[in-house]
């Protein structure tokens, strides 16, 4: 038999998904259901007073909700209680395209026609959209001065004056201010939602990546206890963090619109809809300072990081806890102060997107190791490998690296591939005159939930025998990054059956224990490993009954045999518990962020076309330490899929505001990369084990987004001799900037 | 109105306005599912179908303009249970993640395929001529590099070079 883990066994629901025959929520059969749809607020700030209801409309078919409708309590529990299920009548409206009131008719084109007809009395207020305003606490959209969340990290210094006098000695200091764009997470598949009631129980299927938040969501919301609400994923069409948080506002619209309506209904949001009222990622800028001594050495950095949050306060303070554990980067450094702050705007709320804070931060400390390169006039490579963190270092918060720290292998791989530079100088396929040019990163990503985070969260997962059938059931989804597969594979090893004798049960809240979020790289390191533990557990007992009852064959025979006799199934559920070592300190923020982390280096080159500004990237390498790679292609997948993620954002993608709506709310204005746009990849998968990981696996999904940005602005400023510095690096940056570049 | 039309190598018949979306005709009213919308404006081609030997968005497609027309979806790839080249390949190479634009991309790239638009290519010009040929389809998991992969697995399989 082959070895189930490291072999690229097929995805066990891929053919399914290339026939067609994989039933997403909008597939799903809903007779008799009726359609949606969303009344939203053109208004970005002020007091909503009431509706009106166009006399004109014919309403004898259309059921409409507002929030005088809700019995629970109107909220979206996530963090914080701030952020309405439908603006409150008589109360504040944060955003456009911000939830007011909804409605639900027969067909499609009727709900939306009757959402047009709801018209919303808004008073409105001074909205507020630029950060630095924001700071300065008017208008006040949140507690005392705008500021969601704040964080301080010092290492090696107890007070601003010890810091400057690190900076005071230093050889030389690189200063610079690095601003990243808001960026879509554009998933195929719109956010979609379907509810109904049977005997006082909501039932909710859809589109999402975390069914325990939808229903932590949903309690309060709909006044019920755990019972009174189900939750269950349908096959997702991506995610990306996109559908870590908002899924939850679907679910509650739908949910009450089931309930006023008597009947099932669903919401599936067009493209323009998505784009305008859904999460992205966070915009940030971040200034860094950046000290070396004589020899060249790091001596001090001072990062300070501000995102935007939006309107609610949503994941941010999680997002920007992971961009400030990130923002130092894997240097050796004895003095690190990073400050963080995110604030809250009138734009829709930010959220999560793969990385989840850490490409934002990894792009300015990325820049700046560039900018030390060429100051030093010392290989880009060379450089990093220098002053890389190895096991024996420690981090910006203190946390003494031991195992599992790929530096040394992942620029080794990419030493070993880079070959020769583009010759800077030429002429494309259209004729065109370019410039060429190379650029390096090196970055790092804790895998899992931040800090305590995995112990609070105390996910669990089970394995059961069912007759000659083994089961997985964790509320991990399979968003399509291939966790269904990987968990088969997981549980296969560990009961050294075949992957064909496993099979993954679709999350639903009645169904599965509570695995945690699909989030944080932590699918299959986390969960992945309580399967590992689970399925070995499972498969003692059944060694151990089977040598009682003096049964032989195989474990299927086994639990088959013990099916038979015992008449029940035998389940094993497996709770979290902490590698040893792994001491947190909330307050302080010292302490061991992450468990484990992957490291990773990157290697693009581009070619900017001098007539019309473009960058084409024509080489882009990988090298990533992902652990113990479960399935390789899938692993390949998940780096591929983000680092194209990450190349988009460098070049092309962009969310613009306008007055606080979002300017390009579709696909043909917000753009991302098509197969035309993308180079070949290249990917390189290290393995460096991390002992408490399954088959020695830590994660992956998040990581191939951090680097290749600041890899694609180190390769444009190689080409073209000056700095960019904001993302994206479109054609109109290149131009304003066409003054420096002809005069390097 | 009342429209003949061929899906798949069957006749069928719909009785729709003519001005109703393809797209939405194949998942409403003929139940073919496989066919999915991503953007409604012809930009991710997760819609993707053969209409008389092109391959077209099927949100930018009236029905009004399909009477007597041939149209192949996703459903119409295998033979029974036995998948087509593309579909192979795109499930050996991992080219299918989430999923929700594989049918769209399993259509075109079968459509490449089986009319011999990779036929005497060397490796590198196959691959270009894959990335402009699918550059109507998105994809947002897999960075494209599996699925040219298979496109190009699959290509050979049906006309070896």
């Amino acid at each position: 038999m082959v070895p189930p883990v490291g072999t690229s066994v097929p995805r066990v629901d891929g053919v399914a998904k290339v026939t067609g025959r994989a039933m997403y929520l909008d597939d799903l059969e809903a007779e008799g259901a009726w359609h949606g749809a969303t009344v939203r607020s053109q208004v970005a700030h002020g007091t909503l007073e009431g509706f009106d209801l166009d006399p004109a409309f014919d309403w004898s078919q259309v059921t409409v909700v507002t929030s005088a409708d809700i019995w629970g309590k109107n909220v979206i529990t996530l963090i914080e209680e701030d952020q309405p299920a439908l603006a409150p009548i008589g109360g504040r409206v944060m955003h456009k395209d911000e939830a007011l009131a909804l409605v639900a008719a027969p067909t499609r084109a009727l709900a939306f026609a009757a959402a047009r007809a709801v018209k919303p009395r808004i008073a409105p207020l001074p909205p507020v959209f630029d950060v630095e305003a924001a700071l300065t606490g008017v208008p006040l959209l949140y507690g005392t001065d705008n500021v969601f969340k704040q964080f301080l990290i010092r290492k090696g210094h107890a007070s601003d004056a010890e810091l400057e006098a690190a900076f005071a000695g230093a050889a030389q200091v690189i200063d610079g201010t690095y601003v990243t764009s808001p960026q879509e997470q554009m998933y195929i598949e719109t956010q979609a939602m379907m509810a109904s009631w049977h005997q006082g129980r909501c039932h909710i299927v859809g589109s999402m990546q975390c069914p325990y938040y939808v229903h932590k969501a949903m309690k309060p919301l709909l006044a019920c206890d755990a019972d009174g609400v189900v939750i269950t994923q349908s096959v997702t069409g991506g995610g990306f963090g996109g559908k870590e948080e908002y899924p939850s506002m679907l679910a509650a619209h739908v949910a009450l619109l089931a309930h006023k309506a008597g009947r099932k209904v669903k919401m599936v949001y067009d493209r323009d809809e998505d784009i305008a009222a859904t999460t992205k990622r966070h915009p940030c800028r971040t200034t860094h300072r950046l000290a070396v001594d004589a020899r060249g050495e790091l001596c001090a950095i001072d990062v300070d990081v501000v995102m935007d949050g939006g309107a609610y306060l949503t994941l941010s303070p999680v997002v920007l806890s992971r961009g400030v554990l990130h923002a130092a980067g894997p240097y050796r450094c004895p003095v690190v102060r990073v400050r963080g702050r995110v604030v809250a705007t009138n734009h829709p709320p930010h959220g999560a997107f793969r990385g989840f804070g850490a490409p934002q931060t990894t792009f300015a400390y990325e820049r700046q190791m560039q900018k030390l390169a060429l100051l030093r006039g010392e290989d880009a490579l060379a450089l990093r490998k220098r002053l890389a963190l190895r096991s024996g270092d420690t981090t910006a918060t203190g946390q003494l690296l031991g195992f599992s720290v790929g530096t040394d292998e992942v620029i080794a791989a990419i030493e070993g591939c880079a070959g020769t530079p583009p010759v800077p100088v030429g002429v494309n396929a259209q004729g065109a005159p370019v410039r060429r040019g190379r650029g390096v990163c090196f970055y790092f990503h804790g895998a899992g939930f931040t800090g305590s985070g995995e112990q609070r969260l105390a996910g669990r997962a089970a394995v059961a025998a069912i007759g000659g059938r083994f089961e997985v059931r964790s509320s991990s989804s399979d968003i399509g990054q291939g966790s269904s597969t990987m968990f088969t594979q997981i549980a296969a090893a560990a009961l050294g059956v075949s992957p064909d004798d496993v099979t993954v049960v679709d999350p639903s809240t009645s169904q599965v224990p509570d695995s945690g979020p699909t989030v944080a790289s932590r699918t299959c390191m986390v969960v992945g490993g309580l399967v590992e533990r689970a399925a070995r557990t499972v498969r003692g007992k059944l060694e151990a009954w089977a040598a009682e009852q003096a049964i032989a064959g195989s474990l299927v025979e086994v639990a088959r045999a013990y099916a038979a006799v015992m008449r029940t199934e035998l389940v094993e559920t497996i709770g979290y518990e902490p590698p040893p070592g792994i001491e947190w300190n909330d307050a302080t923020y010292t302490g061991s962020a992450y468990p484990v982390y992957g490291w990773a280096a990157c290697l693009v080159d581009v070619e900017v076309d001098l007539d019309s500004y473009e960058v084409a990237i024509t080489r882009c390498v990988q090298a990533v330490d992902v652990g113990k790679a479960i399935n390789p292609a899938i692993v390949r997948g998940q780096i591929e899929g983000g680092t194209l993620q990450a190349l988009g954002w460098a070049v092309l993608e962009n969310v613009v505001y306008k007055e606080g709506k979002v300017w390009n709310a579709n696909m043909t204005n917000c753009i991302v990369p098509t197969f035309a746009d993308a180079p070949d990849l290249e990917t390189i998968l290290i393995e460096v084990p991390y002992p408490f990981g399954p088959s020695g696996a830590k994660g992956v999904g998040e990581i191939p987004m951090d680097g290749p940005a600041a890899a694609v602005a180190n390769a444009v400023e190689d080409a073209l001799g000056c700095a960019f510095d904001t993302l994206p690096i479109s054609p109109e940056s290149i131009a304003a900037a066409r003054s420096r570049w002809e005069a390097s | 109105m009342r429209l003949a039309l061929e899906v798949n190598g069957e006749p069928r018949t719909v009785e729709v306005s003519p001005w109703k979306r393809l797209l939405d005709v194949l998942r409403e009213d003929l139940r073919l599912t496989g066919t999915k919308e991503g953007c409604g404006e012809g930009e991710c081609g997760a819609c993707t179908v053969v209409l008389d030997g092109e391959a077209v968005n099927s949100c930018l497609v009236a029905i009004g303009q399909c009477e007597a027309r041939k149209i192949t979806t996703v459903e119409g790839l295998a033979n029974g249970e036995v998948l087509h080249a593309v579909q192979r390949a795109l499930v050996a190479c991992g080219g299918a993640q989430c999923g929700i634009c594989t049918p769209g991309i399993a259509v075109c790239a079968a459509h490449v395929v089986d009319r011999g638009l990779l036929a005497g290519c060397d490796a590198d010009t196959a691959r270009a001529r894959v990335r402009t040929l699918l550059a109507g389809n998105i994809c947002r998991c897999t960075g494209y590099q599996l699925i040219v992969d298979a496109v190009i697995a699959a290509a050979r399989e049906v006309a070896p070079a």
